[in-house]
C-alpha cells in the first residue's frame, strides 16, 4: 500500500504522523508522543508472536528426536529423518491422493454449486420466494460440525433414512459410513448441503452490481433471457468467479480435517485419511510428535507456496491480490 | 428485483423455464431444510415406535417431549452448556477488546512500520507452525485442561481484524482530529467515536466469533481430558458419534439405555442448534455484511 503524497501531507496534521522525521530515534519517541497505541498493540503482537510465531519456532522439532521432557532446545537433532520416513511410508501416497481427490472433487462439484444457485435465483423476479428461498438455504452453514457430522452418521446408517429410500428402490442396505467407497460422496455432498446457500452470497452481490443499461441494451438487441444471462450476466460476474476460483486452488491441500476427523473410521482410512487428519492422528493420538510435525510442516509448507502462486497467478489475471 | 426485465420472460421458453426454476428452487429449499425437520420430528416421537419406523417422518410419531426433559435432566448435557456459556462470554470480551486494539491502532496512517506490523500479523494466515507446536504451546503455558485453553489461543482472528481495520480506516480523520484537540487520548476516540462509528462491523464481529466459539469443539478435544470441562459440542460428539450413549442415559437399565440414547440423540440436536438458528434470522444482514466485507478483502 504505497502512500500516496496527498495523503501523507494530509495526515502530518495528526500529532502523531509527525514521525516521519523524527529519524534515528523516532521510536521511542513515537512511543512517548502515542503511548495509547502502543499499550493497544502490545497484547495484539504478543499474541500473535506466542500463538502463531513461536510455534513456528517450535516446528523445529520435526528435525528433531522431540521428548518433552529434554524440551525443543533439548532433544538432538536428526535433520530430514522424519520427512524421509514419511515420504517413503506406506501411507505417503494414500494420504496425499485422498487429499487432492476430495480437494478435487471439491472444485468439480461443491465450487460451481453456488455460482449455479445464484444465477437461478437471479431469474426469480418474486422478491419474497427469493429472499425465503435464500435464507432457508444458508441456514445449514451455522449448525456445528458435531450436529452436521451426527446427523450424516445417523442419515447413513443401515437402518438410517437414506437406506430407507435406496430399499425401496431396490438397492441394498449398507451401513455406509463404514464402506470406503461411498466416504467422498458423503463428504462432498454433505459440504455442499452445508454451503451452497452462503456461498451465493458473494455472487448475488456480485450480479446485483452489474450495470442494468446492459441488459436493455441486450434486449433491445432481441437477446433472449438465455443470451442475457450468457453475454450480459456471465461476463459481468466472472472477476468474482475467478478471485474465488483462484482462493479455492490455494486450499487444494487443505482438506477440512475436523470433519474427517468427526466421520471416519479405521474401516474408510484408505479413502478418507488426509494430510491433516494424519497429523493429528500420529501426532497427538500416537505421541509421535516429530514425525506429525514433520508431515504438518510438509503441508505448511505445500500450503503456502500454494497460496503464493495462486495471488501471483490471480494478480497476473485479474489484476487483484491478496496483498 | 428487476422490473424492466418483466417482457423478457413473456415467451413459451421463458415460461418453461419459470416452471422449472421455481420447482427446482423449492425442492432444493425443501432437500435443505428437511434433515433438520427430520430430527425436530424424531426428538418429539416416542422412541419404541420412532426406532420400529422406516423411511421419511411426515410428523412426529406420538407427540410428546420426554426427550427433552431427559436432555435438561442430564448432568453431562447441562455442563456443558455451562461450561460453552463461560468460554463464549469470556472469549467474547478478549475477542472484541483485542481485536478493537489491534485494528484501531494498525488503522492509523502514521504509526511507525504499520506497513511491517500488518504483514506480521497477515502471514500467520498463510502458514504455521503446524498442529503439533501449537499442543507444545499451549500446554507449556499451563493452560491445558483448563477453560482458557479454549479463550487465549482463540483470543484473535487475523482475518476479524483486517475486516475490522477497514472499518475503521473509514471513518473520516476530521472527527478524530477535533476529538484530539479537546483532548481526547486514543482510548476514548477508539471507545466513543470509532466503536459507536462502526457498529454493524462490530455487530458481525460478535456474531462470527460467538459462532465459532458455540460451535468450536476440536481445540476442547486436544486441550481439555476433564470431562467435568467439556463443552457442549464435546459432549454431543459423544453423544452423536462415538456411541457413548450409555454413559449419557443415568439412571437406565438395560434395553432401556439404547432407546433413551437414540431419543436423547435427536433432542440434544435440536437443543445445541436452536439458539443460534433462532438469532440469525434476525442478524442474518450483519452475517451478509460480514461475508460481503471479508470477500472484498480476499
Amino acid at each position: 500500500m504505497a502512500k500516496h503524497p496527498s495523503q501523507v501531507e494530509h495526515s502530518t496534521r495528526l500529532p502523531y504522523a509527525r514521525t516521519k522525521t523524527l529519524g534515528r530515534w523516532g521510536l521511542p519517541k513515537d512511543i512517548r508522543k502515542n503511548p495509547w497505541l502502543y499499550i493497544m498493540l502490545t497484547p495484539v503482537l504478543l499474541y500473535f508472536t506466542v500463538f502463531n510465531y513461536y510455534p513456528m519456532y517450535g516446528a523445529l522439532i520435526a528435525f528433531k528426536d522431540f521428548s518433552p521432557r529434554l524440551g525443543i532446545m533439548g532433544s538432538p537433532w536428526v535433520g530430514w529423518e522424519h520427512f524421509e520416513s514419511f515420504f517413503q511410508g506406506i501411507y505417503f501416497w494414500r494420504i496425499i491422493k485422498n487429499t487432492l481427490l476430495i480437494s478435487i472433487y471439491e472444485l468439480i462439484f461443491a465450487f460451481p454449486a453456488p455460482l449455479i444457485l445464484a444465477l437461478l435465483l437471479n431469474e426469480v423476479r418474486k422478491t419474497l420466494f427469493k429472499r425465503t428461498v435464500q435464507t432457508l438455504t444458508y441456514m445449514p452453514h451455522f449448525i456445528s460440525l458435531v450436529v452436521v457430522c451426527g446427523i450424516i452418521k445417523e442419515f447413513t446408517m443401515s437402518d438410517g433414512i437414506i437406506n430407507d429410500l435406496f430399499s425401496f428402490f431396490g438397492w441394498e442396505r449398507v451401513s455406509m459410513l463404514l464402506e470406503s467407497e461411498y466416504f467422498r460422496t458423503i463428504f462432498i455432498s454433505s459440504g455442499i448441503w452445508q454451503n451452497i446457500g452462503w456461498g451465493t452470497i458473494i455472487y448475488l452481490a456480485a450480479l446485483a452490481g452489474i450495470d442494468q443499461e446492459q441488459y436493455e441494451a441486450a434486449r433491445m438487441d432481441g437477446a433472449s433471457r438465455w443470451k442475457q444471462m450468457l453475454h450480459v450476466t456471465l461476463p459481468g460476474i466472472l472477476p468474482t468467479i475467478i478471485i474465488l476460483f483462484i482462493l479455492e486452488m490455494g486450499r487444494i491441500m487443505n482438506v477440512g480435517g475436523e470433519k474427517i476427523i468427526l466421520l471416519y473410521n479405521p474401516s474408510i482410512y484408505d479413502t478418507a485419511d488426509v494430510i491433516s487428519s494424519y497429523v493429528y492422528r500420529m501426532g497427538l493420538q500416537e505421541f509421535d510428535y516429530s514425525f506429525g510435525s514433520a508431515v504438518g510442516l510438509f503441508n505448511s509448507a505445500i500450503n503456502f507456496t500454494l497460496v503464493i502462486c495462486s495471488n501471483w497467478l490471480s494478480r497476473k489475471m485479474n489484476n487483484t491480490s491478496l496483498w | 428485483m428487476r422490473r424492466g426485465r418483466e417482457g423478457a420472460g413473456a415467451s413459451t421458453l421463458g415460461k418453461i423455464f419459470d416452471v422449472f426454476n421455481y420447482t427446482f428452487l423449492t425442492v432444493l429449499t425443501i432437500c435443505t431444510l428437511y434433515p433438520l425437520v427430520y430430527v425436530l420430528f424424531a426428538s418429539l416421537s416416542e422412541p419404541t415406535l420412532y426406532m420400529q419406523h422406516s423411511g421419511i417422518l411426515w410428523k412426529p410419531l406420538h407427540f410428546n417431549l420426554n426427550a427433552y426433559r431427559l436432555v435438561f435432566e442430564n448432568p453431562m448435557i447441562i455442563r456443558g452448556y455451562i461450561n460453552t456459556f463461560i468460554v463464549l462470554a469470556g472469549g467474547l470480551v478478549l475477542n472484541m477488546i483485542l481485536t478493537a486494539f489491534g485494528a484501531y491502532a494498525l488503522s492509523r496512517k502514521g504509526l511507525r512500520y504499520r506497513k511491517q506490523l500488518m504483514l506480521f500479523i497477515v502471514f500467520t494466515m498463510f502458514f504455521n507452525g503446524g498442529l503439533i507446536p501449537l499442543y507444545f504451546t499451549v500446554k507449556g503455558l499451563g493452560l491445558t485442561n483448563t477453560l482458557w485453553s479454549l479463550i487465549i489461543p482463540q483470543a484473535i482472528s487475523a482475518f476479524n481484524l483486517i475486516i475490522m481495520r477497514t472499518a475503521f480506516e473509514a471513518v473520516p480523520d476530521s472527527l478524530e482530529e477535533s476529538a484530539k484537540i479537546d483532548g481526547a487520548n486514543e482510548f476514548v476516540i477508539l471507545f466513543r467515536i470509532m466503536i459507536p462509528l462502526c457498529m454493524p462491523v462490530m455487530a458481525v464481529m460478535l456474531l462470527y466469533y460467538g459462532v465459532s466459539h458455540w460451535n468450536s469443539w476440536f481445540s476442547a478435544m486436544i486441550y481439555v481430558q476433564d470431562r467435568s470441562l467439556y463443552p457442549l459440542q464435546l459432549v454431543l460428539r459423544e453423544l452423536l458419534l462415538l456411541n457413548d450413549a450409555s454413559s449419557m442415559a443415568t439412571g437406565a437399565t438395560g434395553g432401556d439405555v439404547a432407546m433413551i440414547g437414540e431419543t436423547l440423540k435427536h433432542a440434544t440436536i435440536i437443543v445445541a442448534t436452536v439458539p443460534i438458528l433462532f438469532v440469525y434470522p434476525f442478524l442474518q444482514k450483519y452475517f451478509v455484511k460480514g461475508a460481503m466485507i471479508g470477500a472484498i478483502k480476499g
